[in-house]
């Protein structure tokens, strides 16, 4: 987290998928920040987990990133431009190329499977091929593609409310790939998920992110699920990190200056 | 022993300010009555009135020539009522869009919002006056009336039903780089779309009652043949339409449920 960090990592890699956040600050109320100066580089490839209590400003963090939330000050460099400054069609330019993974899946219930998978293609495609479903051959072929991928290719048509959790969450999935992201967000993609399921959907993210090598930030509440699959941890405390490392080197020391207390770890 | 039930807390303490409001109302009702000559007498000469009247609408008249304008003013009514609906819904979807404040800038919600409110300000029949004097009688005086009436109520439930959707849907649209028609188009439209096809059926089946009400001021249709009728002493004639307006509307209901529940 030394300053010349991000730096070097631009330059390295030209435009590359890193992330640099500089100095990101939030305050839904004036003077009440949820998110307090944070700075974190998020290197282009592989799974950064964000672990930390709730309301800690996780959630706000990665939203900021896809600027579903508007952040107070900071800046956050991707693909050579501040995403903070972004607005209109250079907005959903760069939103395009940064898949979400939602904790409710966040579906349209009414549309099919697979049109929830096309959205994806919604910042590609002119509006009248949306409203017409007059989506080019390639994307649907693809949509299929991925709709195997996931596992669900026998639900293409059915409508998005009579799928479970968890394949809903498979669909969410398919949806961010569609957009042939360069930077995947996930909020908590496995909180409304039985333990297995969970497990099941963070096995996906990685995987399918990781062969394409686009690089996925989680926020994610299960601290063994976390460590599991991530390749770096980064552990939040009242809107501040306070741990940012591999996964071997988090001890119960970190997780106690991240959650605080003690009792919980017994 | 007094002073223990005067202590006793009481579970029903009186309501004074809807005791004097019951009284004021009884006040002004008896006073209203009398300054608009309301009396048994009057009460009682009417009802013989209305007696002699329904005497002379039976048997009501079927023949040949009555069914004909029967029938050609119910076909206008239809005419009316269905282009009504059509132009009304039309203009609807893309208005209670943006009256909606969860989507729509507050300027443009704000907007759409005061034209929905003039739309619903004067009751259909007052309106179809006005495009009486407008454009002169007939049925295109009552679409005019019917539509801006079908505007009014239609844009305001497709407004609210925009305002009830869930967010959570569109956010994930949004997040994808959609621009706002595409957010639109494949993340509200799913959501308002069925509410709005039963708004229809209902708009539909109002607009067909609605239709024989604008006849009796110009404005075309079964209800100008009813107007006639009623001037011409045919009574018996006036019930032929009565009970036909009636069939059509239980018939339009009906219609109206099935239609929305093909759409649920």
């Amino acid at each position: 987290m030394d300053a010349s960090a991000p730096q070097q990592t631009r330059a390295a890699d030209g435009v590359s998928r890193s992330l640099i956040i500089r100095n990101l600050r939030k305050e839904y109320r004036a003077g009440v920040p949820v998110l307090k100066d944070v700075s974190l580089t998020i290197e282009g490839r592989g799974l950064t987990a964000i672990i930390g209590p709730s309301g800690t400003g996780k959630s706000t963090l990665i939203r900021c990133i896809n600027r579903l939330v508007d952040p107070t000050s900071g800046e956050m460099i991707f693909q050579g431009q501040d995403l903070a400054t972004l607005r209109g069609k250079a907005l959903r330019q760069a939103r395009r190329r940064i898949g979400m993974v939602f904790q409710e899946y966040n579906l349209v219930e009414r549309l099919t499977v697979i049109e929830n998978v096309l959205c994806g293609r919604l910042g590609y495609v002119p509006v009248w091929r949306a409203w017409l479903r007059k989506f080019p051959a390639a994307d649907v072929d693809r949509a299929f593609q991925l709709l195997d991928e996931v596992g669900l290719g026998d639900f293409a048509n059915q409508r998005a409310d009579q799928l479970s959790g968890g394949q809903r969450q498979r669909v969410g999935i398919a949806r961010a790939l569609m957009q042939d992201p360069d930077l995947i967000l996930a909020d908590e993609p496995t909180s409304s998920l039985d333990p297995k399921t969970s497990f099941e959907i963070m096995e996906l993210i990685a995987r399918r992110a990781g062969e394409r090598d686009i690089p996925v930030i989680v926020n994610i509440h299960n601290v063994e699920l976390g460590r599991r699959f991530a390749d770096r941890i980064v552990g939040m405390s009242k809107g501040e990190i306070v741990f940012n490392g591999p996964p071997a080197a988090l001890e119960e020391k970190h997780l106690l200056a991240i959650y605080g207390g003690e009792g919980w770890l017994e | 022993m007094t002073s223990a039930a005067a202590d006793r807390r009481r579970a029903f303490p009186p309501n004074w300010p809807l005791r004097i409001g019951l009284l004021v109302l009884a006040i002004y009702v008896v006073y209203a009555a009398q300054i608009l000559d309301i009396t048994w007498t009057r009460f009682l000469i009417g009802i013989e009135h209305g007696e002699r009247f329904l005497s002379r609408m039976f048997p009501p008249d079927f023949s040949h020539d009555k069914l004909q304008l029967l029938y050609a003013g119910m076909m206008e009514s239809l005419q009316i009522a269905i282009l009504a609906t059509v132009f009304g819904t039309a203009i609807s979807l893309p208005l209670g869009l943006a009256s909606a404040r969860n989507i729509s800038p507050a300027p443009i919600a704000w907007a759409a919002r005061l034209f929905i409110v003039l739309c619903r300000t004067f009751h259909p029949l007052i309106v179809a006056i006005l495009f009486v004097k407008a454009v002169g009688f007939g049925a295109l005086a009552g679409i005019l009336a019917l539509t801006v009436a079908s505007v009014g109520f239609i844009s305001k439930l497709v407004g609210e039903a925009t305002e009830e959707m869930s967010m959570k849907q569109v956010e994930a649209v949004r997040a994808t780089g959609a621009s706002f028609m595409s957010v639109i188009i494949m993340g509200v439209m799913p959501q308002v779309m069925a509410r709005f096809i039963g708004f229809i059926a209902y708009e539909l089946d109002s607009n067909l009652r609605n239709s024989a009400l604008v006849g009796l001021v110009g404005g075309g249709g079964i209800g100008a043949t009813l107007f006639t009728a009623f001037q011409r002493f045919d009574y018996d004639f006036v019930l032929t339409i009565v009970i036909s307006i009636i069939a059509i509307v239980m018939v339009g209901e009906i219609l109206s449920g099935f239609m929305r529940r093909l759409f649920q």
